[in-house]
C-alpha cells in the first residue's frame, strides 16, 4: 500500500442554524483555505469526493448544487457518496493507492436544521417492516441505551458524565457547538427526552462543513512537516435488523479496528464518533481504549453533529493532533445508521 | 499499486415499470445472485460491496445500503454507496474496480438498482421549490432545449432522433432482459407519437423502470479460476464539470471530451472509431446518440447526425452503439449507467446472445449525469492488458 | 385472506425549510423591487445572473453588485406538453433560456405573449412584471417574458451560450 496522509484540515463553526450561508457559500471559502494550509496549489489535485445527503435538504441532486464551490473547471475527477465524509475520504484513499495520481480533496456539508433531523432519518430504516412504524433516531438510540443499562455495562451517570466531559472539553475547540461546564448531578435531575435518555444524552442539531486534503508519499512530506500518515483504515456493517444485533456491542467497530491495526497499537488520542452518550462506552470497549487514551479532545460529536460530517470531523480533528505535534498516534473513528450499524476506523501516526 | 481487475460475473433483472413481485431487497438480489452464479461463487467469497443509485427520493428511502446490507451478504464487510446522478451506474463500478485495482480487495459485488415505482421519479426529478416557478417537467424538459440547440448548430435533419428511436427499441427486442419490447416500433410510429417537451417525442424517450444489475469484479488471480471468460478492464474514466456557468456548452460538454480522451490514452486507443468494436452509451433521449458520438469523437463535431443516418450505430454498422436496446429501450435510473458497463463487458465475454456483436473484443462502456456535467466511462476488452 | 399483499402504502411526510443563502437573498430583494441584479466574478469577471454566490469555474465568492436589464434574448427552449405533478400552468407552454442584456450566462423562465409554434431562438424579449403591490423575493415576481417586437438577435450573439 502506498503511504497516504492527511496534510491539512479545515472546517466551518458548527451552528443550530446557518440562515445567513447556503451550502455553496459554507464550501468555497472552507475549501480554498484547506487547500492553502495544505501548501499543495489547487490544480495538483488529481481527485475531488465528497459526502452528503439529498433527504437532509429534501431535495434530490443537492450535491451537485455544492459542486460549484470547487471550481470544477477545467473538468475534474470528482465522486460523491450519499453518507458520511468519513467514507468519501475512504474513496479518496483508495484511489490514491493507484498511483497516478498524488493529491485528493474531501469535503463533506449538511445543513440537519432544514428539517426534522430525527424524523428525517426514519427513512433510513426498512421501508417495508420498520420505517412505517415511525421509529425515530432518538427512540432508537434510547433502545440501545437500555439495553447497556440493563445488561450493567454502563450505568446513567456515566452517560452524564461523558456528556459533560465532552462539552467541557469543547470549550478548546472555538467550532463546537455545545462548550461548558455542566454540573452531573445537574444533569442527572433534568427529565427525560425519551427514557433512558436525557437531553444531554443526546448530540445537537448542526449545521456545517468540513474538508480534508490527502497527499501521498513524497507530496506529503514535501507540503507539510508532520503529515498524519493513514497507517490503516477500513471500514464494516452489520444487519439492518435491530432485533438480530447485539445492541451492546460494536462487532464492525471491532472487525474494522483490526483490519486497520488498531487493536494492540497504542494510541495517544481516540476520536470517537459517539453522537450519544452511551455509544461512547460501546466503542470504547470495541476499540479496546486504555485508560491513557484522550477521547475527543475536539468535544465529539456530542459537542457538534453537522449530519455526513461529524465522522470526517473525527478524522480530520485527529489528524490535526498528528498535524501540529501535539499526538503522535491517533485513532478516529465514524458510523454511518441506526444503533451503530456500519464503523469505519482509521490509525494515522506522525513521523518518529 | 495497480492490479489488474476484470469482470467474472454479470446478472440483471428483468427490467420492467413496476416489479411488484419483489421488494427493493428483493430487487437487487435477483441480480446480485444471477451475477454470482456466472461466477460460480456465494456471497461468501465477495471481500466488499459496492452500491449505486440515483437520488434516494425514488424510492423514498433514505441511504438504502444500510437496509439492504443484509440482502446483499455485506455483513460483517466492508460497504459503499455511491451517488453521482445518472452517471451513478457507470462511477458505481468504477469505485469498485479501484478496490480492487488498489489491491484492497480481491473480489468485489457490485450493484445498481433502481426501483422507481415505489416512489414518483417525475416529481422527485423537479419538485416545487420556492422563490422560483414551477418550470421543469422532469428531465425531458431540461434537455429538450439542448436537442433543440444541437440540431440548429449542426443543421442535422429532423428524422434523425427518430432513428434512434427506432433502431434502439428493435435491438431491444433481441434482449429479453429489456423493459420495452415494440414490435411494431417504426418511424410512423414514432412521429405519431405526442410531442412531451418540443422536440421530444413521447416514444424518443426513455422508460421509467424498476431494475437492478449486478456485475463481481476480481483481481488477476481471481479471473484465472473463473468459470467464464473475463472482461478485462482496460481504463476508467470520471469527469465533472459545474451545471451552469458563463459560456458552458451544454451541448459537447468538455468533460465528456476530457473522459474519453483520458479513457482512450489509458486503454491504449488511437483511433477510437476503428478500434471500439461496439458501444454502450447513455441514450435517454433518441438525439444523444449523435451528440455524444461527436463529444465521445467518433465523428466530427456538428456530423454525429451522419453516422445514424448512414446506419453506421446499427448492429451492422461499423460502430454497433446500444444492441442492447440501451436507455430507451430500459431505465431504472440508477442502472442504467452500470447497465451500460455490463452490456459492454457482456459483448467482450461473448455472452450477449441474440444481441451479441460478432467477434466484439473491445467494447466501450458510457454514462452521464445532472446538467450533462457528470461523465463515467469504461473500456474493457477479451484480452487481458 | 386469498390475495398475498403485494403493495404497502406507506406516506411519508417531511418538511424542509429551504434556504436562499447570502447572494440570492440579496437578488431576490432587488427582484421584488423590480429590478434585476446580477454579481460578477473577482476573477473571470463574468456576470452571474441570478448569482449564486460563488462562481462555478473560479470557486471564488462573487463580487460586486451588476444591474443588469430585464431585456434580453431567447437562447434555446422547449415546448412542454405532457402533465407533471405540481404543473400550475396550463398546457402547452414554452419555457426558455433567457441571457438579460449585461449578463453572461442564461436563466429559465416563461415565454408567453406570442403563438406558442412562433417562438424561436434568438427572440428579443422583455419582463412582464407581476404589479408592485403584488411583488415578492421569488423569481414568481416576473410572471414571463414577452416579445419587445425587435428583430432577432443574431445566432452569433448568444450562440456561445447555448
Amino acid at each position: 500500500m502506498r503511504d497516504v496522509a492527511i496534510v491539512s484540515f479545515a472546517q466551518t463553526p458548527s451552528l443550530r442554524r446557518e440562515r445567513d450561508k447556503d451550502e455553496v457559500e459554507m464550501l468555497a471559502p472552507l475549501l480554498g483555505e484547506v487547500i492553502e494550509r495544505s501548501g499543495i496549489p489547487r490544480k495538483e489535485i488529481g481527485f475531488t469526493v465528497s459526502g452528503s445527503s439529498d433527504y437532509l435538504t429534501g431535495r434530490p441532486f443537492s450535491f451537485v448544487i455544492a459542486l460549484d464551490a470547487v471550481g470544477a473547471w477545467p473538468p475534474i475527477e470528482e465522486s460523491h457518496v450519499e453518507m458520511d465524509g468519513a467514507f468519501a475520504l475512504h474513496e479518496a484513499w483508495v484511489r490514491l493507492q493507484h498511483g497516478d495520481i498524488d493529491v485528493a480533496l474531501v469535503y463533506a456539508f449538511g445543513k440537519s436544521s432544514l428539517g426534522s433531523l430525527r424524523d428525517v432519518l426514519v427513512t433510513q430504516l426498512d421501508p417495508y417492516y420498520t420505517a412505517p412504524l415511525w421509529p425515530d433516531a432518538i427512540s432508537l438510540a434510547a433502545l440501545q441505551a437500555r439495553a447497556l443499562l440493563d445488561a450493567g455495562l454502563c450505568t446513567e451517570r456515566e452517560m452524564a458524565q461523558i456528556a459533560a466531559r465532552n462539552r467541557a472539553k469543547a470549550r478548546q475547540n472555538p467550532f463546537a457547538q455545545l462548550r461548558g461546564d455542566f454540573d452531573v448531578e445537574a444533569l442527572l435531575a433534568s427529565p427525560y427526552l425519551v427514557s433512558p435518555l436525557r437531553k444531554h444524552d443526546c448530540p445537537p442539531i448542526s449545521d456545517g462543513a468540513a474538508a480534508v486534503v490527502l497527499a501521498a508519499g513524497d507530496r506529503a512530506r514535501k507540503a507539510v512537516s508532520r503529515p498524519a500518515w493513514i497507517r490503516g483504515i477500513d471500514h464494516r456493517i452489520e444487519p439492518h435488523s435491530l432485533g438480530v444485533r447485539d445492541l451492546c456491542r460494536s462487532p464492525s467497530t471491532t472487525l474494522a479496528a483490526r483490519k486497520a491495526g488498531v487493536l494492540g497499537a497504542s494510541v495517544d488520542v481516540a476520536e470517537l464518533h459517539a453522537p450519544f452518550s452511551h455509544q461512547e462506552v460501546i466503542l470504547r470497549n470495541a476499540l479496546d481504549l486504555g485508560p491513557n487514551v484522550d477521547i475527543n479532545p475536539s468535544g465529539g460529536a456530542l459537542a457538534a453533529h453537522p449530519m455526513m460530517v461529524a465522522g470526517l470531523l473525527r478524522l480530520g480533528e485527529a489528524a490535526s493532533r498528528i498535524l501540529d505535534g501535539r499526538a503522535k498516534r491517533a485513532v478516529a473513528h465514524a458510523t454511518s445508521g441506526p444503533c451503530l450499524q456500519q464503523n469505519l476506523v482509521c490509525l494515522m501516526e506522525g513521523d518518529p | 499499486m495497480n492490479e489488474r481487475c476484470a469482470v467474472i460475473g454479470i446478472g440483471q433483472t428483468k427490467h420492467t415499470t413496476k416489479r411488484d413481485d419483489l421488494s427493493l431487497a428483493g430487487l437487487v438480489r435477483e441480480a446480485a445472485l444471477r451475477a454470482l452464479a456466472d461466477a460460480e461463487l456465494s456471497f461468501a467469497d465477495i471481500d466488499a460491496v459496492v452500491i449505486g443509485k440515483a437520488p434516494d427520493m425514488f424510492e423514498g428511502v433514505m441511504m438504502p445500503e444500510l437496509y439492504l446490507a443484509d440482502a446483499l451478504g455485506a455483513v460483517g464487510k466492508p460497504m459503499l454507496r455511491v451517488h453521482t446522478a445518472g452517471s451513478v451506474g457507470g462511477s458505481t463500478a468504477i469505485v469498485a474496480a479501484n478496490l480492487v485495482r488498489a489491491g484492497v480487495h480481491e473480489r468485489v459485488l457490485t450493484v445498481a438498482f433502481e426501483k422507481q415505482s415505489e416512489s414518483d421519479a417525475m416529481w422527485a426529478l423537479s419538485p416545487k421549490y420556492p422563490f422560483q416557478p414551477p418550470l421543469l417537467a422532469g428531465a425531458g424538459g431540461y434537455f429538450a432545449p439542448l436537442v433543440r440547440a444541437y440540431i440548429r448548430r449542426s443543421g442535422a435533419p429532423l428524422d434523425v432522433g427518430m432513428l434512434v428511436a427506432v433502431k434502439d427499441r428493435q435491438n431491444a427486442l433481441k434482449n429479453p432482459y429489456a423493459h420495452l419490447h415494440l414490435p411494431d416500433i417504426s418511424l410512423e410510429t414514432v412521429k405519431a407519437s405526442p410531442m412531451l417537451w418540443d422536440p421530444i417525442r413521447y416514444l424518443e424517450t426513455c422508460p421509467s423502470s424498476d431494475g437492478a444489475v449486478a456485475m463481481v469484479l476480481a483481481s488477476e488471480a481471481h479471473a484465472a479460476k473463473a468459470p467464464r471468460a473475463p472482461a478485462w478492464v482496460r481504463g476508467t474514466a470520471m469527469r465533472s464539470e459545474p451545471t451552469m456557468f458563463a459560456g458552458r456548452d451544454q451541448v459537447n460538454p468538455r468533460a465528456g471530451i476530457d473522459c474519453a480522451k483520458d479513457l482512450y490514452r489509458q486503454a491504449g486507443i488511437t483511433d477510437p472509431r476503428r478500434e471500439i468494436d461496439v458501444a454502450e452509451i447513455y441514450v435517454p433521449f433518441s438525439w444523444f446518440e449523435p451528440m455524444w458520438m461527436e463529444n465521445l469523437g467518433f465523428s466530427p463535431v456538428n456530423e454525429g447526425w451522419k453516422m445514424t443516418a448512414e446506419g453506421a450505430t446499427a448492429m451492422s454498422g461499423d460502430l454497433p452503439v446500444n444492441p442492447s436496446g440501451g436507455v430507451l429501450s430500459t431505465n431504472p435510473i440508477g442502472a442504467s449507467g452500470m447497465l451500460r458497463f455490463a452490456e459492454a463487458a457482456l459483448q467482450v465475454r461473448g455472452q450477449a446472445g441474440e444481441h451479441q456483436i460478432a467477434g466484439a473484443t473491445v467494447a466501450l462502456g458510457h454514462a452521464y449525469g445532472g446538467g450533462s456535467q457528470f461523465f463515467s466511462m469504461w473500456i474493457v476488452g477479451s484480452e487481458k492488458p | 385472506m386469498s390475495e398475498p399483499v403485494r403493495r404497502i402504502k406507506a406516506p411519508v411526510r417531511l418538511a424542509f425549510e429551504i434556504n436562499a443563502g447570502h447572494a440570492l437573498t440579496g437578488f431576490l430583494r432587488a427582484i421584488a423591487e423590480g429590478r434585476f441584479l446580477g454579481q460578477r466574478c473577482v476573477s473571470c469577471h463574468k456576470v452571474y445572473v441570478p448569482p449564486r454566490g460563488v462562481c462555478p469555474t473560479c470557486g471564488l465568492l462573487l463580487g460586486e453588485e451588476v444591474p443588469v436589464a430585464d431585456t434580453g434574448t431567447l437562447t434555446t427552449f422547449c415546448t412542454v406538453n405532457v402533465p407533471y405533478e405540481g404543473q400550475t400552468m396550463k398546457l402547452p407552454y414554452v419555457y426558455g433560456s433567457i441571457l438579460l442584456d449585461g449578463a453572461d450566462i442564461p436563466f429559465p423562465h416563461l415565454v408567453q405573449g406570442l403563438p406558442v409554434p412562433e417562438v424561436r431562438m434568438g427572440l428579443r424579449l422583455k419582463a412582464v412584471w407581476a404589479p408592485p403591490a403584488e411583488r415578492k423575493p421569488t423569481m414568481e415576481s416576473i410572471l414571463w417574458f414577452s416579445p419587445t417586437g425587435e428583430p432577432d438577435a443574431p445566432f452569433a450573439s448568444y450562440q456561445e451560450h447555448l
